[in-house]
């Protein structure tokens, strides 16, 4: 696996004054794989992210991107790479067209080729339409679009993107999710960042939870889902609060409860038979929804309910 | 194979095709202004007292204001476009995400300060050539000091500029540092007359070794001192000036 | 005619002086803030200052005396000095209405805040005009102070031309602040900008106006920097008379149509 790794951590520090944004994470990011970095805010994954994208040296560590040393070939590295910020940097004063001919010269692709694969892309963000307009009249997903397609103006092996879909409205994100698969069809390595889960769950083939600089859990969204959380979920709703004496009521109910300030969850792999001992104990909720658990209860167990910011 | 410094450069000729107009007014059409206001209303005056030097005031002040163009393109072009590349439009964020270096970026930007320089210098000794103050064949070395005048401002105004947040500083700038410069470094009068006390200053001033030396160039009056002084002190400015903006520039991209 | 136009801008439904107030209030506060901000401020004082220095006294050895056209005979730098001041007061007062009044207006959305409450846009106006004139007001002072040192004017005569500073600072305010309403974006600055320059440079700034062509002093003539200039020329060097009488009625007109504009174009544009 080592060998054919585009990324390689070890112990990867990132520390700014006395803060530790990176905590000694490994990574191991396969050629063509989707790979994304999931945690509340703070947890460092942008700060990992502009690590792998040679634009912030390491504290301490190993890294190797693409089998070179970023430290010493940051340069050679940022060739090979796309890469989408989470803030927007697109060239307010150029037009849409221009944004990305323009920053196809900085990898020294000629003026022509330069055209060429501006044409290429806009039609692929479908933007083709809009190549002569300005940038600031775009919505924020034609930018983000934009963006992608700038990202993939020197043909990169490795696309980081970081929080690609923040902000976006549902329809944006749908777009934007289906040009990302199509990019890892063409055998695009991806890696990003997110906070969503419906996004992780949808983008990668394996993905790692961050928690205050440190790696929590590592898997497929299956995998993780398993590991560390049950098949089903029961959401119990009670005409009463507060809901912490229910507690004892439930135990031995499921694998593990969690009392809300609005509702109890029950993790269980059967739900309806917790449901049934739940009827037969008369504890009579008002309302009983069963689900399966999503890849936001693992996210929730492992980075607590508290808010982070 | 473009290098990356070249493509920096076209991407600031990119917009200037689309600003060129607005910035005929502030690098043509002002200096122009001043040159008839000042020249030709006040110079009046001073010609009835039998002009300066053997020559008359426009023609005096003529190769002040050129150098003083070129001067004040160098400082306010390195202020509020480099910022904005940071803070507000983060294009220099977008360049580091590709394989350009900082001293790309930098010399880049000079490169585009000199040719902005450039242009409005020929274009006002052109004007002014026209109105007779150009005595000497050496005219057109104006050009290549008022390249190097550019560049030895534009560099350490381009490190401030990559390393603060808060543009107040500008305004500082321009009143303790750009407006006393163009005043005192000799443009309307010569530096002898100022107290002996605040002359050091002027003479520390990059503005008042471009002006000497255009001088030369447009009268064919001897500099001060010997021309490679004035040259070689320009110099300096512009290599500590590119230096510390490099400096800057990797400091502010770094984290 | 001028004092019904006041008065319309002015009173139309109820404007409160405690609500200008307020506004006025608001820019002390944000004042107190930033301590770059108050060295910016001061910083503002020296600018004039310096030209005075430099053209008046540098350049003022090599032109000597000028001579008006009523046959006074002044120094340069007398002549130059209330033409600094004047314009300094323009430039002012322009900076406040215009770049600082266009800034809350367009981007802090300072005003959408301010207009939830019962503040109504003219006073707004009116406030950020109050605000430009208190600031103005003290770089004035400190400019005749300096000038009654160098011996430029009389103690008598620099207390005759505040108030009139005064009046240049309203004038271009009001008039700064239509333009404001009228602004696309900040490349209209630069016209702005290029305009104020102009008039600088030749309203009768560094020499007087009978060294230009005939038909350039008429247009000169209309131009208020030139009124603003001469009306505190007259005072400073103390020599008033009819003519800076009529100086000033232009400025007074001047600053009643801008209030009255400014009031009709921000009620149209800030309560949609």
């Amino acid at each position: 696996m080592t060998d054919q790794s585009l990324i390689r951590a070890r112990g990867l520090v990132k520390r700014f004054g006395d803060f530790t944004a990176v905590d000694g994470i490994d990574l191991d990011v396969a050629r063509g794989e989707a790979f994304g970095f999931l945690g509340p805010n703070g947890a460092g994954k942008s700060s990992t992210m502009r690590m792998i994208g040679c634009v912030s040296t390491p504290t301490a560590g190993e890294l190797s991107i693409l089998g070179l040393d970023p430290v010493k070939d940051g340069t050679r590295i940022r060739s090979r790479l796309g890469v989408c910020p989470q803030l927007d940097n697109l060239d307010p004063d150029l037009t849409v067209r221009e944004n990305l001919t323009t920053y196809a010269r900085y990898f020294g692709i000629s003026r022509a080729a330069a055209k060429q694969r501006a044409l290429e892309l806009l039609e692929f963000v479908q933007l083709a339409d809009r190549a002569e307009s300005k940038v600031e009249p775009l919505s924020g997903g034609m930018k983000r679009r934009l963006t992608i397609a700038r990202a993939m103006v020197n043909e990169p092996e490795l696309v980081l993107l970081d929080e690609p879909t923040t902000g976006l409205d549902p329809q944006a994100r749908h777009l934007l999710w289906e040009r990302l698969f199509r990019l890892k069809q063409q055998g695009v390595t991806l890696v990003l960042t997110t906070h969503y889960m419906d996004e992780a769950e949808q983008l990668c083939d394996r993905l790692v939870v961050m928690d205050a600089g440190k790696i929590v859990a590592e898997g497929s969204p299956r995998a993780l889902i398993e590991t560390y959380s049950t098949r089903e979920v029961v959401e119990l709703r009670f005409g009463e609060s507060p809901l912490e004496g229910f507690r004892d009521k439930l135990v031995g109910i499921g694998e593990r409860t969690d009392v809300l300030p609005d509702r109890v969850l029950l993790y269980a792999d059967d739900g309806d038979a917790a449901v049934n001992e739940v009827h037969r104990r008369e504890l009579a909720p008002s309302g009983v929804l069963v689900r399966r658990s999503t890849l936001e209860d693992v996210f929730l167990h492992l980075t607590g309910r508290t808010l982070v910011d | 194979m473009a290098h990356p410094m070249m493509a920096t450069l076209e991407r600031e000729l990119t917009l200037y095709r689309r600003l060129w107009q607005a910035s005929v007014f502030s690098s043509f059409l002002l200096p122009l202004l001043f040159v008839l206001s000042i020249g030709v209303g006040v110079g009046s005056y001073v010609d009835a007292n039998g002009g300066l030097g053997g020559v008359d005031y426009l023609s005096y002040i003529a190769p002040g204001v050129v150098i003083t163009t070129a001067f004040q393109i160098g400082i306010g072009e390195s202020t509020f476009p480099v910022l904005g590349g940071f803070k507000w439009t983060r294009s220099y964020q977008a360049m580091r995400s590709a394989p350009v270096e900082p001293w790309h970026m930098v010399g880049g930007h000079l490169l585009y300060l000199m040719f902005r320089g450039v242009i409005a210098t020929i274009a006002f000794l052109i004007i002014v050539g026209s109105f007779g103050a150009m005595h000497s064949w050496w005219a057109p070395a104006t050009i290549p000091v008022a390249a190097l005048v550019t560049v030895s401002v534009a560099g350490p105004v381009t490190a401030l500029a990559a390393s603060i947040v808060d543009d107040s500083y500008f305004s500082l700038l321009f009143r303790f540092g750009v407006i006393p410069a163009t005043l005192f470094s000799g443009v309307f009068f010569p530096v002898d007359q100022l107290p002996e006390v605040v002359r050091p200053l002027a003479y520390a001033s990059p503005l008042w070794h471009g002006v000497v030396l255009s001088r030369e160039a447009t009268l064919g009056w001897p500099t001060p001192w010997p021309t490679w002084v004035h040259v070689a002190y320009l110099i300096v400015w512009t290599a500590i000036g590119v230096a510390l903006a490099n400096w800057r520039f990797r400091k502010r991209l770094e984290d | 005619m001028v004092t019904t136009l006041v008065a319309s801008a002015v009173t139309r439904p109820g404007v409160a002086p405690v609500r200008v107030g307020a506004v006025v209030n608001r820019n002390m506060g944000a004042l107190r803030s930033g301590a770059s901000y108050w060295l910016v401020l001061i910083s503002g004082f020296f600018e004039p200052v310096f030209y005075l220095l430099s053209i008046g006294i540098g350049v003022g050895a090599l032109v000597g005396d000028i001579t008006l056209v009523d046959g006074q005979v002044l120094p340069y730098a007398t002549f130059v000095a209330p033409a600094m001041l004047a314009t300094s007061a323009m430039n002012g007062a322009m900076a406040e209405t215009t770049f600082n009044f266009f800034f809350k207006f367009k981007y802090a959305k300072t005003y959408d805040a301010v207009l939830s409450t019962p503040v109504r846009p003219i006073e707004i106006a009116l406030g950020e005009l109050v605000w430009a004139m208190m600031r103005g007001s003290v770089y004035t002072a400190v400019f005749l102070g300096v000038m009654v040192v160098m011996k430029l004017t009389t103690i008598g005569w620099a207390l005759a031309a505040f108030p009139a500073t005064m009046l240049v600072g309203f004038a271009f305010g009001a008039v700064g602040m239509i333009f404001t309403t009228l602004m696309r974006g900040w490349q209209d600055f630069d016209l702005m900008a290029t305009a104020q320059f102009a008039l600088f440079l030749f309203s009768a700034t560094f020499a007087p106006i009978q060294n230009y062509p005939v038909v350039f002093q008429w247009i000169i003539q209309l131009t208020p920097l030139y009124h603003a200039v001469e009306m505190v020329r007259d005072l400073t060097t103390g020599h008033p008379d009819w003519g800076t009488a009529v100086h000033a009625l232009y400025l007074v007109v001047m600053m009643a149509v801008g209030l009255y504009f400014t009031g009709r174009r921000l009620e149209r544009m800030l309560l949609k």
